[in-house]
C-alpha cells in the first residue's frame, strides 16, 4: 500500500508528571532513519537494521554528542503498529527535561512535531482503528486542537506575541513591496533591493534566534503547574505570592481590591515548578477595571492545574466565598486559612466540610504554615494527584520548531541575495518565514499579502 | 402569438473577450453555437486600456493560447508596441505586454468569429434564462424569440444594468454609450442567482495633436519582439512600433482634485458599487496616498488610425469641468483637448462562489459563466474564464469530464480557484503573487504545461501536439546531457570564465554547475561545450531555466506533490456537513456555502481550520469504507 503520509512525526506520549519514565514516540516512513541519527546502541547496531518488535538498549545523544539519556528503544514495523506506520518508541528515564531534549533532537533530525491528535488520526486513516471509532477519533482531534489553539495563543507571553507580530509586519511589508514592484514594474523599481533587504533580514533573524533561546529557557510560554491563587479581596493572596516567591512581586496594601490584574511568577517548590498566578479578589464590584480583573481571575481558575484558595480567617464566610467554593469545586485545590495571627472566626473543620479540599492554617504575613503548604503540594505531585498540562510544553516545542523554520527560511533569503538571484526569488523564502511565524500565533495566511500590497503601495493603472 | 424558435447546442451571451473565447471554443469543437451581442460592431471591444498582457496577465494570454484559445493570435496580429516586462528579474515574473491597435484588434476577432464554422453571431438582447427543474434549457430575447440550447454560457461583462457616471451625470448605458442589458438580472434573480454590484472606471482620451510630447519621456517597445502565441512565427512580429509617453501629476493636480472631492460621485455616495483597489481612480490615489506628491501618467495611442490617446493612471469620475482642469495641470497636457471624458461604470455581476471550478452554476445545471460577470476584471482574466466556461459547456453536453486546471499547473487554475473559493469583495485581478507555485507557472513554459489539455479537449490539432512532444523530448535529453558533461581546468574554460567575471575553476566541474552561477547561463557556455547539438531557441531557454533554478524548482515541485494529495481527496457534492460530528460551527457554515470539491479547496476557505480538515478527512475515510 502506498504511504498516506510522507512525513514523520514525533511527540511525547506520556503525561508530564513527576514520574521518572516517559515515552517519546516517532511515527512515519523515516522513523528508523531519524531515530538512528540520535540513538547510539550499546551493541553499536542501527535501529534500521533491527527486526520488528524488538527492544534495544542505548543512549540518545545531543548535538555535541553528549548523552541526553539512557534509553530503551522499541522498534515496530509497519503496518503492525498503532499508527500503521514504522514506529519507534523511546523509553527514557531522565524525567520531563530529558524527554523534551530528546524530542527536540528528533525534530532537528527530520521529524515534525505531531499535531494534536495526529497519531490517532494516522492510526485511523491507515485502517488501524475500527471504523466504529470514527466519531471518537474526530472528537479527539477537534478537542485536542481546540485546546492547543487556546493554550498556544493564550499562554504565549505578551511580549513574545508582540515581538512575533512586529517581525511578521516587517516581513510582510518587504514582501509586499517586492511584489508590488514585480506587479507594476513601470511604477515601482525594486532593482538592487537586496542590499537594502539584507540588514533587515539579518536583524529579523537575530531576533528570531533570541526568541529560540528564550524558548529554551521556558520564557516563551511559562511551563509548570498552573497554580492560581483565588480568594476574596484582602484575604492575603498577594502576601502569599510574595511569601512563596520570596520577593515583593505583588503590591500588598490593606485596601481591598489592590490587585486588579493578574500577577504571575514562576517558582520552585521543593523541586517542582509552579506557575503561580495572583488574581484580583472576587467580589461584587461596580468598578469596571476591577470587574475585568475579577473576570480574568475566574477564567484562570477554570484552567488551573491547582487552585490555592485563600480565606481570611478573621472574618465570616459570605456570599463571595460561596461563589469561590463553587468555582473550585471540581478543581484540585488547597484551602489556606489565612491570618492565623488574628482571631479566627472560621474553623478548619467547617472549611474542610464545605470545600472537600485539604485546609492548611497559615499566616502569610508572619510566614507561618508555609512549610506545611509546600509539603502538601509536593505530596500531591508525587502521589500523581497533580500533573501539569502537557500541551503547554508541547506547544513550546512546536513554537520553537516554527521559529527554527522561520530562521532557516531567512537564511535562504540571505543566500539568495548573496548568490545574486533576482528579487522575485527573495519573496519565496520570506513568505516561508512569514507563514512559520504565523503558525505560532495561529494565523492563517489569507489575503494578507494582497491587502498589504494595496494598502501600502500605490500601484495600478 | 407566433414567436421565432430555434435550437442550438450552445448559447453564449456576450461577445466580449470572454464571449469570443467561449463561442469560438464551442464552435471549433463542432457544436452548433450562437453568440449574442448587443452590438455586432463591438465584438472583442477594448473599452478601457489599449493593451493586452502585462504582469501575470501575459501569463494568462499564453495559457489561453496553449489551450487553443484566440487571444494570443489576435494580439499578435494587431499590436503596435510590445514589451517583455521584468526582463531583469527571474523568469517566473517575465510578462509580455502589448499595445493594441484597438480597432484592428476588434476587426480581426470579428473576422475570425464570422468565418468560424458552426458559429452564428446574433445582435439581440437576451432578457430571460429558461430553466426547467434546475436545468438551463435556453434563453429568450427582447423580441420574444426563444433559443433552445443544451448549455448556456453567460459572458455579460459590465453590461447588466450598467450605469456610467461622472460628476452629477449618470447614464444607464454600457461602455462608450453602448446599450446596456436591463432585464437579465431580474431573470437571474428569479432563478435564485445572487447578484452583487461592482464598479470600475476609465480615464479620458485626448487628441494627440494637442499633446506636447517634448515635456514627456518617450517609452519604446522591445527591440526584439516576442509573440504571445506559440504558433506565431517570431519573424512576423518584428514590426515598426509606436511609442508611449510618460509624464507625472503634480501638487497642482492634487490640489484641484482635493478641492473638488465633494463633487466626486465616489465620495458623495452616488456610486454604490465596489471598485477595485489595484486600479484606483486618480482621486482615490490622491486621498489614499496623500504623502505622494506625484503619480505616473502614461499616454498610450489607441491605434494607428486615430488621434485618440489613453491617459493611463488617471481614471476618474469627477465632473467634466474638474477633469478638464485637472488634466491640464499635467506637463504636456496643458492644452490637451479631451475627446472622451473619464467615467466610472457600475454593473451587476455574481458572487462567484455560486460556481463550480468548471464554471458551471452549482444550482443550475448546464449554465456556465465567465468574465467580468464572475466578478473579475481585465480582458485577459475574462478571456481565460470564457475559454474554460466554453470548453466545459461542451464537455458537459458531450458527456465528457470537465477541464479543471489546478493551482499548481496554471494561472488560469489560480484565477478560477480564487474566484470560487475566496471571498471576493472587489473586481478580481490576476497578480503573480497570487500564484504560490509561480516558479513553475512561467509564461515561457505555458505550452509545456497546458498544450496536452488543449489537445485532449480537441482545440489543439495533432500536428501542434506532436511538435510539443518533440520539444519535450529535446529539452529532457539536453538537460541530461548537460548534467553529465564535465569540463576540466583548461585554458579555454578559464578564459571564458574570466571573460564573464566568474571565479576560475580549481578542479573539474559539470556544465550544470557552471550554468547555476548567476553571471553565466546555458547559452554563453557553447564554446566550451563541444558536443552541444543545434537546438531551437525555445528549447535552449527551457534547458537554461531548468538547470539554473533547479534547486528552487525542485522545492516547489515537492510542495506541489503535497498539494496534489489534498486536491486528490474528493468531497461528495451532497455531503451533509451537519452530520460530520466535531466540525466547528463556523466551518460547517462555510463548507455548506462553498461546497468545495476536494480537501485542498476546503483548506483554502477562510474559517476552515487544519483541525476541521483532519476531522473531515477521517469522516470521508470512514464513510468511503462503509460503502
Amino acid at each position: 500500500m502506498a504511504e498516506l503520509f510522507d512525513d514523520t512525526i514525533a511527540a511525547i506520549s506520556t503525561a508530564m508528571t513527576a514520574s521518572g519514565i516517559g515515552i517519546v514516540r516517532v511515527s512515519g516512513p523515516e522513523a528508523f532513519q531519524i531515530a538512528d541519527r540520535v540513538y547510539k546502541g550499546k551493541n553499536g547496531k542501527k535501529l534500521s537494521s533491527q527486526s520488528a518488535n524488538t527492544i534495544h538498549y542505548g543512549w540518545i545523544r545531543g548535538e555535541g554528542e553528549e548523552i541526553l539519556d539512557e534509553v530503551l528503544v522499541m522498534v515496530m514495523k509497519a503496518p503492525h503498529t498503532y499508527t500503521g506506520e514504522h514506529t519507534v518508541e523511546i523509553d527514557c528515564h531522565g524525567g520531563v527535561i530529558a524527554m523534551r531534549k530528546i524530542l527536540e533532537q528528533l525534530l532537528k533530525n527530520g521529524a515534525r512535531p505531531a499535531e494534536p491528535g495526529e497519531f490517532t488520526k494516522r492510526a485511523f486513516l491507515n485502517g488501524r482503528i475500527d471504523l466504529s471509532q470514527a466519531e471518537a477519533v474526530m472528537d479527539i482531534i477537534s478537542a485536542k486542537n481546540e485546546y492547543a489553539l487556546q493554550s498556544s495563543v493564550k499562554q504565549l507571553q505578551g511580549s513574545v506575541q508582540k515581538k512575533i507580530r512586529s517581525l511578521r509586519e516587517t516581513l510582510l511589508y518587504h514582501i509586499a513591496f517586492i511584489e508590488s514592484a514585480l506587479d507594476d514594474p513601470e511604477h515601482v523599481s525594486v532593482d538592487g533591493y537586496g542590499e537594502k533587504l539584507l540588514p533587515v533580514i539579518e536583524k529579523a533573524d537575530e531576533e528570531i534566534l533570541r526568541l529560540i533561546a528564550s524558548a529554551d529557557k521556558g520564557q516563551m510560554i511559562a511551563e509548570g503547574i498552573k497554580t492560581v491563587i483565588v480568594g476574596k479581596p484582602n484575604a492575603g493572596k498577594s502576601s502569599l505570592l510574595n511569601v512563596l516567591s520570596g520577593e515583593e512581586k505583588a503590591i500588598v496594601t490593606d485596601i481591598a481590591g489592590t490587585t486588579r490584574d493578574v500577577v504571575e511568577e514562576t517558582i520552585n517548590v521543593r523541586g517542582i515548578t509552579l506557575r503561580l498566578l495572583d488574581t484580583a479578589g472576587i467580589r461584587e464590584s461596580s468598578n469596571q477595571v476591577e470587574q475585568i480583573g475579577i473576570q480574568r481571575a475566574r477564567e484562570h481558575a477554570q484552567d488551573a492545574d491547582l487552585i490555592l484558595y485563600v480565606v481570611d480567617g478573621s472574618s465570616e464566610l459570605d456570599q463571595n466565598d460561596q461563589e469561590i467554593m463553587g468555582l473550585i469545586r471540581h478543581k484540585k485545590s488547597i484551602v489556606l486559612l489565612n491570618k492565623t495571627d488574628l482571631e479566627l472566626r472560621i474553623s478548619r473543620e467547617e472549611l474542610e466540610k464545605q470545600t472537600g479540599s485539604p485546609v492548611i492554617a497559615i499566616s502569610a504575613r508572619e510566614n507561618q504554615g508555609i512549610d506545611r503548604l509546600e509539603e502538601c503540594i509536593r505530596d500531591m505531585f508525587f502521589q500523581g494527584e497533580l500533573s501539569f498540562n502537557d500541551e503547554v510544553m508541547i506547544t513550546n516545542i512546536r513554537h520553537k520548531h516554527a521559529l527554527e523554520e522561520a530562521s532557516a527560511s531567512l537564511k535562504m533569503v540571505v543566500s539568495s541575495i548573496a548568490d545574486g538571484l533576482p528579487e522575485d526569488f527573495y519573496t519565496i523564502d520570506l513568505m516561508g518565514a512569514y507563514e512559520a511565524l504565523g503558525r505560532i500565533l495561529g494565523e492563517a495566511l489569507g489575503e494578507n499579502l494582497v491587502n498589504e500590497i494595496f494598502s501600502k503601495f500605490c500601484t495600478g493603472k | 402569438m407566433a414567436v421565432l424558435e430555434k435550437q442550438y447546442d450552445i448559447v453564449v451571451i456576450g461577445a466580449g473577450h470572454a464571449g469570443c473565447e467561449a463561442a469560438l471554443a464551442a464552435a471549433r469543437l463542432g457544436l452548433e453555437t450562437i453568440c449574442f451581442t448587443v452590438s455586432v460592431d463591438s465584438i472583442a471591444l477594448m473599452p478601457c486600456n489599449p493593451n493586452i498582457g502585462g504582469t501575470s496577465k501575459g501569463h494568462l494570454v499564453r495559457e489561453i493560447d496553449a489551450l487553443g484559445g484566440e487571444m494570443g493570435k489576435n494580439i499578435d496580429a494587431s499590436f503596435i508596441q510590445s514589451k517583455m516586462l521584468n526582463r531583469s528579474k527571474g523568469p517566473a515574473v517575465h510578462s509580455l505586454r502589448a499595445q493594441a491597435d484597438k480597432s484592428a484588434y476588434t476587426r480581426r476577432m470579428r473576422t475570425v468569429m464570422e468565418n468560424t464554422d458552426h458559429l452564428t453571431i446574433k445582435q439581440a438582447e437576451v432578457t430571460e434564462l429558461l430553466v426547467d427543474h434546475g436545468v438551463c434549457t435556453g434563453v429568450k430575447t427582447l423580441g420574444g424569440a426563444v433559443y433552445h440550447a443544451k448549455a448556456v454560457v453567460l459572458c455579460t461583462g459590465v453590461y447588466l444594468n450598467a450605469r456610467c457616471i461622472y460628476g452629477e451625470v449618470s447614464n444607464y448605458t454600457g461602455p462608450n454609450g453602448l446599450q446596456s442589458a436591463t432585464h437579465l438580472t431580474d431573470s437571474l434573480k428569479e432563478h435564485g442567482v445572487q447578484m452583487v454590484r461592482f464598479k470600475t472606471g476609465t480615464p479620458a482620451r485626448v487628441d494627440r495633436r494637442t499633446v506636447d510630447f517634448s515635456k514627456m519621456e518617450e517609452q519604446f517597445g522591445d527591440e526584439r519582439v516576442v509573440p504571445f502565441s506559440f504558433s506565431t512565427d517570431p519573424e512576423s512580429v518584428q514590426i515598426d512600433q509606436v511609442s508611449c509617453w510618460l509624464t507625472y501629476t503634480n501638487e497642482e493636480t492634487h490640489e484641484i482634485i482635493r478641492d473638488n472631492l465633494d463633487r466626486s460621485p465616489l465620495y458623495s455616495g452616488m456610486i454604490h458599487g465596489t471598485g477595485p483597489r489595484y486600479c484606483p481612480s486618480i482621486e482615490d490615489k490622491v486621498v489614499r496616498f496623500a504623502d505622494k506628491n506625484r503619480h505616473q501618467v502614461f499616454l498610450e495611442p489607441e491605434g494607428l488610425y486615430t488621434n485618440e490617446m489613453y491617459i493611463g493612471g488617471m481614471s476618474s469620475s469627477l465632473p467634466e469641468d474638474v477633469q478638464d482642469a485637472m488634466y491640464h495641470t499635467v506637463p504636456g497636457l496643458e492644452h490637451a483637448r479631451i475627446v472622451r471624458n473619464a467615467y466610472a461604470i457600475e454593473y451587476d455581476c455574481i458572487n462567484p462562489i455560486q460556481l463550480n471550478a468548471s464554471l458551471e452554476f452549482k444550482k443550475i445545471q448546464n449554465l456556465f459563466s465567465g468574465g467580468q460577470f464572475n466578478g473579475s476584471s481585465g480582458y485577459e482574466e475574462a478571456a481565460a474564464q470564457g475559454l474554460i466556461a466554453g470548453i466545459n459547456a461542451c464537455m458537459k453536453i458531450m458527456g465528457k469530464e470537465a477541464l479543471i486546471l489546478d493551482r499548481s499547473e496554471s494561472y488560469i487554475g489560480v484565477l478560477i480557484d480564487d474566484l470560487v473559493t475566496k471571498e471576493t469583495h472587489e473586481p478580481y485581478r490576476m497578480m503573480t503573487s497570487r500564484a504560490e507555485y509561480r516558479l513553475l507557472l512561467r509564461q515561457d513554459n505555458a505550452d509545456l504545461r497546458l498544450r496536452k489539455y488543449g489537445y485532449k479537449v480537441g482545440l489543439v490539432d495533432e500536428e501542434t501536439y506532436q511538435k510539443l512532444l518533440e520539444k519535450e523530448r529535446l529539452i529532457r535529453e539536453e538537460i541530461e546531457r548537460v548534467d553529465n558533461t564535465y569540463v576540466g581546468v583548461s585554458q579555454p574554460v578559464q578564459k571564458l570564465l574570466e571573460g564573464y567575471g566568474s571565479t576560475l575553476l580549481n578542479s573539474g566541474s559539470s556544465l550544470s554547475e557552471l550554468i547555476r552561477r548567476p553571471e553565466l547561463n546555458y547559452q554563453c557556455l557553447s564554446s566550451i561545450d563541444k558536443n552541444r547539438p543545434l537546438l531551437p531557441e525555445d528549447v535552449q531557454e527551457q534547458v537554461n531555466i531548468n538547470i539554473k533554478y533547479d534547486g528552487y524548482i525542485k522545492r516547489q515541485m515537492k510542495q506541489v506533490e503535497q498539494f496534489k494529495k489534498m486536491e486528490g481527496k474528493k468531497i461528495p457534492e451532497d455531503l451533509d456537513y451537519q452530520k460530520v460530528g466535531s466540525l466547528r460551527t463556523e466551518a460547517i457554515q462555510k463548507l455548506e456555502a462553498y461546497r468545495p470539491m476536494n480537501l485542498g479547496q476546503a483548506s483554502r476557505i477562510s474559517g476552515v481550520s487544519p483541525a476541521d480538515l483532519s476531522v473531515l478527512m477521517v469522516y470521508l475515510e470512514s464513510s468511503a469504507n462503509r460503502k
